[in-house]
């Protein structure tokens, strides 16, 4: 093939010309629309979309499948994947999927939700969604903030982190501790598989969508309850540029929140 | 129907709800125990309606999740329903609020005890601000029906199903600790089957199930709108649907009411009481009727304010320190006195209370001689 760009930038070939079925090598899931998403650049939420897209479509279960939103910077999933999607209040959408599951038993019923719906102030919903082994899946977006709301501290704020409402960082006397919701998950004994990834890096980004094809298989094979945390970026949130964010998840969230499988009853 | 053939039982208005569920083809049930309700879940769990009609049956872990577990099953397009009591309710209100903006179907039976707060487990009537003005945030209404007998309760239960499809408006069903707690004679509904996904699919093209998607754009269930314009739009379109409501819907019962003189206006347990105090009253030659609001939501406002031409004054029975009565005054305009009686706390009036607070409205009425037109002013 001729190089596309001459000397000095000069373009020999039509953007139309370039863009051919046997020069791509990268594209967008089709479930995924063209709707101009409204995530921060680098932050993680659009990548985990795009792996939940590319999954429904590889199980070709798109008309079987009724995900649930959370209150958070996802609230609008529901306009990037075409999927069918119920928007939950705050924090219930884990009781949200417990209903729909139980009624639409041979459906994928997932949750997608942020550290604050999940692990502040739906922990109820959450852990007892968990421990009556509801056939879901859930995913959990930890990027130890309150994206949607402009930075305030998050149950899964990291000790020392500076959010707009523990400005001099966060002190176990005035704020207490880190919630380790997703290790509270191992131990209920309706949940089949807990796994905590990233999509940082290429390789993570594979191991995460793995993640979330199992938890899917789990739920239409009624395995029971299965929790994908995804620790993610918050560039916005944290005021870091998106490698910084990066860099700072790499350096600080990852010895706090160690990835990898924390349970899987299938092996 | 040969009366031989009736299903007649003696049974308590929480267990009708339950058993009228089951045979109106309800799809779940999610809840949480609280008195004077709790029979509805236990009832259903003696049942096991899973194994029969297949409906679904969820002890939740709290009212906030029932109301959720609500929410999702309306949203899918599926017929559930949920049922509590004051403080179980007052929970639900965020829940309420999401369903109502999202127009889902869905429907909360509330069987009220004393309040406020934890309040007593004695039966009450004070939640009838909670029901008809809500507690969730936001432009909305509930339909809000009211039983006064056990048959009524499994009445309401077919009703609600009618009504929360038609409308795509939760219907809540406002009954009270006496009605739930005491038995009657009731005549259960025939089974009627639970409708097929296939059905659904058809009768809820609005529905987030799935179905059929490759062939229609994804449907999706949000109360979130950031574009004040659409959102004024959307609550324009909802109120343009509870005027339809209002015009459609209102259901309402009288009791010796054509030549009355004077109306006693109850719903509920006091509509019972009052039935005896206007007997006592007519006994004693006193023009007396009740009117009996079905529907508190819609409001049966014309017939009252038709009514009240010819009234000399309305007297306003319910267990508590009165809240259905601002709307018997909105109703009738200020064309004639509105007073309330009744007990609150968990306390509940006898006729005979009913009929010493009537003859002292009448005495006051009287010796106030009200001015003509006084009360429009
Ligand atoms: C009942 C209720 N309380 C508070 C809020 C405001 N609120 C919206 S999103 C949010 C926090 C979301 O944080 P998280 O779940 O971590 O999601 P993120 O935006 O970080 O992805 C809060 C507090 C709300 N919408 N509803
Ligand atoms: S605020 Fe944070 S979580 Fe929200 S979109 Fe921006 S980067 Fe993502
Ligand atoms: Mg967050």
């Amino acid at each position: 093939m001729a190089a596309p760009f001459g000397g000095r930038g000069a373009l020999y070939m039509t953007k139309e010309e370039l863009i051919q079925p046997e020069n791509r090598i990268y594209g967008k899931p089709a479930l995924m629309n063209d709707t101009p998403m409204h995530y921060c650049p680098g932050c993680s939420h659009g990548v985990v979309h795009k792996l939940v897209a590319e999954v429904i479509e590889e199980m070709g279960i798109e008309e079987d499948t009724i995900a649930i939103c959370p209150v958070g910077c996802a609230v609008f999933a529901y306009r990037y994947l075409d999927i069918d999607w119920i928007e939950a209040s705050h924090g219930r959408a884990p009781a949200c999927a417990s209903s729909v599951k139980r009624l639409w038993p041979k459906k994928l019923v997932f949750t997608y939700q942020g550290d604050g719906d999940m692990a502040c102030i739906g922990t109820g919903e959450a852990i007892h969604a968990m421990n009556r082994g509801e056939n879901i899946a859930m995913i959990f977006i930890n990027n130890a903030i309150y994206g949607m709301t402009g930075g305030q501290m998050a149950p899964t704020t990291l000790m020392g982190m500076k959010t707009a409402t523990c400005p001099y960082g966060r002190q176990a006397d005035l704020h207490g501790y880190p919630l380790h919701i997703t290790d509270i998950a191992v131990n209920l004994e309706g949940t089949c598989y807990v796994t905590r990834q990233a999509v940082n890096t290429v390789a993570n980004i594979r191991k995460t969508k793995k993640a979330i094809r199992q938890a899917f298989e789990n739920s239409l094979n009624h395995k029971g309850c299965s929790v994908v945390e995804v620790v993610s970026t918050c560039a916005s949130g944290w005021k870091k540029t998106p490698e910084q964010a990066n860099q700072w998840m790499t350096e600080n969230m990852f010895p706090y929140y160690p990835l990898g499988d924390l349970k899987n009853t299938n092996e | 129907m040969d009366e031989q053939k009736k299903d007649y039982v003696l049974l308590k208005g929480n267990e009708v709800i339950a058993k009228a569920a089951i045979r109106y083809g309800y799809d779940g049930f999610f809840g949480y125990p609280i008195t004077p309700q709790s029979e509805v879940l236990e009832t259903l769990a003696v049942d096991k309606p899973w194994e029969t009609t297949g409906m679904v049956v969820l002890q939740a872990e709290s009212e906030v999740a029932s109301i959720n577990m609500l929410y999702g099953a309306g949203a899918t397009g599926k017929l559930a329903f949920t049922s509590s009591s004051s403080p179980g309710i007052a929970l639900m209100q965020e829940g309420i609020s999401y369903m109502a903006a999202c127009e889902l179907p869905g429907v909360i039976v509330s069987v009220g005890r004393g309040g406020p707060g934890l309040g007593t487990i004695q039966p009450g009537q004070a939640d009838y601000n909670q029901a008809v003005y809500g507690g969730g945030n936001g432009d909305y209404n509930l339909i809000v029906l009211a039983p006064n007998s056990v048959q009524e309760m499994a009445d309401c239960m077919g009703k609600a199903k009618e009504l929360t499809f038609k409308w795509r408006v939760p219907v809540m069903i406002l009954s009270d600790g006496v009605i739930g707690q005491m038995m009657e004679k009731v005549e259960l509904p025939p089974f009627t089957p639970r409708r097929t996904e296939e059905e659904i699919h058809q009768q809820c093209p609005w529905a987030t199930n799935g179905m059929g998607l490759k062939g229609r754009k994804y449907n999706y269930h949000s109360s979130l709108e950031f574009d004040p314009l659409v959102m004024e739009d959307r609550n324009h379109k909802m109120a343009e649907k509870y005027r339809k409501i209002e015009a459609e819907e209102v259901d309402y019962d009288t009791y010796k009411a054509d030549d009355a003189e004077y109306l006693i206006v109850a719903y509920g347990i006091s509509s019972r009481v009052s039935m005896k105090t206007v007997d006592t009253l007519r006994e004693q030659g006193v023009k007396v009727g009740m009117l009996r609001p079905k529907t508190l939501w819609p409001f049966p406002n014309r017939i009252l304010n038709e009514k009240a031409e010819n009234l000399k004054c309305i007297l306003c029975v319910e267990q508590s320190e009165g809240q259905m009565i601002k709307d018997v005054r909105l109703a009738v305009e200020g064309q004639v006195p509105v007073y309330h009686t009744g007990r609150s706390g968990g306390m509940i009036s006898s006729p005979a209370d009913v009929v010493d607070a009537f003859k002292a409205m009448a005495r006051e009425n009287i010796s106030k001689n009200w001015p003509k037109g006084y009360w429009i002013k």
